[in-house]
């Protein structure tokens, strides 16, 4: 950057200081060429330094040969002017040509003096931070009980009254969370069927049984991953999206607008989410199995199991029991990353980094609130021997 | 004063994606002159604004500062030109997450070799210049909307630019900081004889800071009207602009 400076003031005379002993036994510093911002560093240390070396000494600064001075200038020449010096020290400047003269004289050097007032730092109370924090946390859970207690009010509406839903708005938001992930839902499932089915096979093969990688995958892709990382991708893309949204639209004013209107935010952004989330993430998740059992079976090719095996394997053991234990987890993932996103989204503060960190607290939450909720229904599942 | 331009607009031509918005401009912004760019809504003021200041490129013509084009300019060239203007948008756009100081330090930091001290001093000099020396600890969401645009005036001016540009500095101040804000552009061009570029539509505002405008038009998608604002009010022509200064509806639609 400073090259770039370099070379825009290359041509201009650049500043100079000459120090000499006037015959009055002053020091003089003689100031020469144009003194601005970019060329003014060196010759601005050197004359501090030329003062701080002469304490004792009457300071003149001949500023006639000054041909052009901007800003930078002018504080040059206020610092110098402004150092502690004694009285029979002083520091005196003449020669400025007067219209350098006139914008010198809009700065008071003996007011430059005093320092700037510090910003304030407000000193951290451990006990009041903790309060804080409590506090904050307190409104934190208060306001997700709201939130869920409207968002079951408009969805129950909704039901009511399915003609009052915004329909466009759902399917909109279908083809957003629903069709244009496929292309990243079926990488990673195929990739997860495929490493899922190496990892399984090669110690498997020591004991002769690589047939049985396809109960494995069948088992764990049906019950656990498919469910679980479709809905931590739809979290990624679309929880976060949702946040992004509505955190946009509440720094624009427009849930302000929306609410002035009588419009109720969570009847109109959030219940065609939910909706739209509700009706994509089953078709997903059973888009997100196929897929990964595809990834295993063809992986398995390389072992020498042939397609029809795998799948008459995976037939053999796995049943429709869990591949439902898996989809019954979709909608409730839904509704938790579409709920979650929109909660974030609509306690967007104001400034240029709330909507990133509304998007980030949505994805971080979404995920925590998955784990915990799938942990809960291995838990069920175990109980009640599914 | 004698014609000394600045900058020379020639056959600027500019739009959005086929929808071009002015045709064939034509003008020079004289040195030392409070120069303001005038037009109803969606005229393409700011427009116009965005293409001097070279964040848009125009579809055709160029825009002269001090005889370099910085339509066609690159690398170290358009810093250079860059570095003799500075820009106040009509929000201030000062970055939240610093104080005013660290504000107006910014660009001294990253273009100037100066000292830490040296470039609080100038910083701390600028915000004194629009009166804001009381707040150089502040964020700026603590102060208000009038001190935001003068703070970033003051950063604006940090490098010591030639040309300052204006986006519509009266917008959304009530009459008093706005008229302030007047003042506080006449002092700035008087002592620092600094150019103003002025994109506004405050017609108060124009009769007080205005040593010329122009007028952009949607229709001719041209300049209509170019002079001295109280001129043009008693003498135009045009019954538009006629009209647009003395803030009268067109009589068909009295």
């Amino acid at each position: 950057m400073t090259a770039a400076a370099g070379a825009m003031t290359a041509s201009a005379p650049a500043a100079t200081l000459t120090v000499s002993d006037a015959a009055t036994g002053a020091r003089e510093l003689r100031l020469a060429g144009r003194l601005d911002a970019y060329s003014i560093a060196g010759v601005w240390h050197d004359a501090l330094a030329a003062l701080a070396a002469a304490p004792g000494r009457a300071i003149v600064i001949d500023a006639s040969g000054v041909d052009y001075c901007d800003g930078a200038g002018i504080a040059m020449l206020i610092d110098v002017l402004r150092q502690p010096r004694t009285a029979n020290a002083p520091v005196s400047l003449s020669g400025l040509r007067p219209e350098f003269q006139a914008l010198l004289d809009q700065f008071d050097p003996v007011a430059m003096q005093a320092p700037v007032e510090p910003p304030h730092v407000t000193r951290i109370n451990v006990i009041a931070e903790i309060g804080r924090a409590a506090a904050i946390t307190g409104r934190d859970i208060r306001a997700q009980v709201a939130f869920i207690g409207e968002t079951t009010t408009a969805l129950w509406s909704a039901a009511k009254h399915p003609a009052r839903v915004r329909w466009k708005d759902v399917w909109y938001t279908c083809e957003q969370v629903g069709v244009n992930a496929l292309p990243i839902v079926a990488l990673i499932s195929f990739l997860l069927g495929i490493i899922l089915a190496f990892q399984a096979a090669v110690p498997m093969r020591q004991f002769g049984a690589e047939l049985f990688v396809a109960d494995l995958v069948g088992l764990s892709i049906l019950r656990e991953l498919g469910p679980l990382m479709t809905a931590i991708l739809l979290a990624g893309r679309s929880g976060a999206a949702f946040a992004a949204e509505i955190g946009t639209m509440k720094v624009n004013e427009e849930l302000n607008a929306l609410t002035t209107m009588g419009l109720d935010p969570v009847r109109f952004l959030v219940v065609t989410r939910i909706i739209a989330a509700l009706l994509m993430m089953p078709l997903l998740t059973l888009f997100s199995d196929l897929i990964g059992i595809l990834g295993g079976a063809l992986t398995m090719l390389t072992f020498n199991i042939p397609i029809a095996s795998f799948l008459h394997e995976v037939d053999s053991l796995v049943d429709v029991k869990d591949l439902l234990a898996g989809m019954a987890k979709a909608p409730v993932f839904a509704v938790l990353i579409a709920g979650v996103g929109c909660l974030r989204g609509l306690q967007t503060q104001t400034g240029a980094s709330a909507v990133g960190i509304s998007a980030t607290r949505a994805v971080v939450s979404s995920i925590v609130l998955l784990v915990v909720v799938d942990g809960i229904y291995a838990f069920v599942y175990y109980l009640l021997d599914i | 004063m004698p014609a000394d331009p600045i900058i020379t607009v020639e056959h600027l031509t500019a739009g959005y994606e086929g929808n071009v918005l002015m045709q064939a401009l034509n003008f020079s912004v004289h040195r030392g002159e409070v120069f303001v760019i005038l037009g109803g809504s969606g005229s393409g003021k700011s427009t116009l604004l965005k293409q001097m200041i070279g964040l848009y490129q125009p579809m055709g013509g160029s825009i002269r500062i001090e005889g370099d084009d910085i339509v066609t300019a690159e690398g170290a060239a358009r810093r250079a030109i860059l570095n003799k203007i500075g820009v106040m948008y009509q929000s201030g756009a000062l970055f939240g997450s610093m104080t005013l100081l660290e504000n107006v330090r910014l660009p001294l930091e990253e273009y100037t070799a100066l000292d830490g001290a040296a470039m609080d001093l100038i910083a701390r000099m600028k915000l004194q210049l629009v009166g804001l020396e009381a707040f150089c600890g502040h964020m700026p969401a603590e102060i208000s909307g009038g001190m935001q645009k003068r703070a970033a005036i003051a950063r604006a001016m940090a490098l010591d630019p030639m040309i300052l540009f204006l986006d519509e500095p009266s917008a959304g101040l009530d009459p008093i900081t706005s008229a302030e804000l007047d003042q506080l552009i006449l002092r700035l061009a008087k002592s620092l004889r600094i150019t103003f570029v002025v994109v506004t539509h405050e017609l108060a505002s124009i009769y007080t800071i205005a040593d010329r405008v122009i007028m952009l038009d949607k229709r001719t998608k041209g300049i209509i009207a170019e002079g001295d604002p109280k001129v043009l009010r008693d003498t135009s022509d045009n019954p538009w602009v006629r009209r647009f200064f003395r803030r009268e509806v067109a009589a068909e639609a009295a």
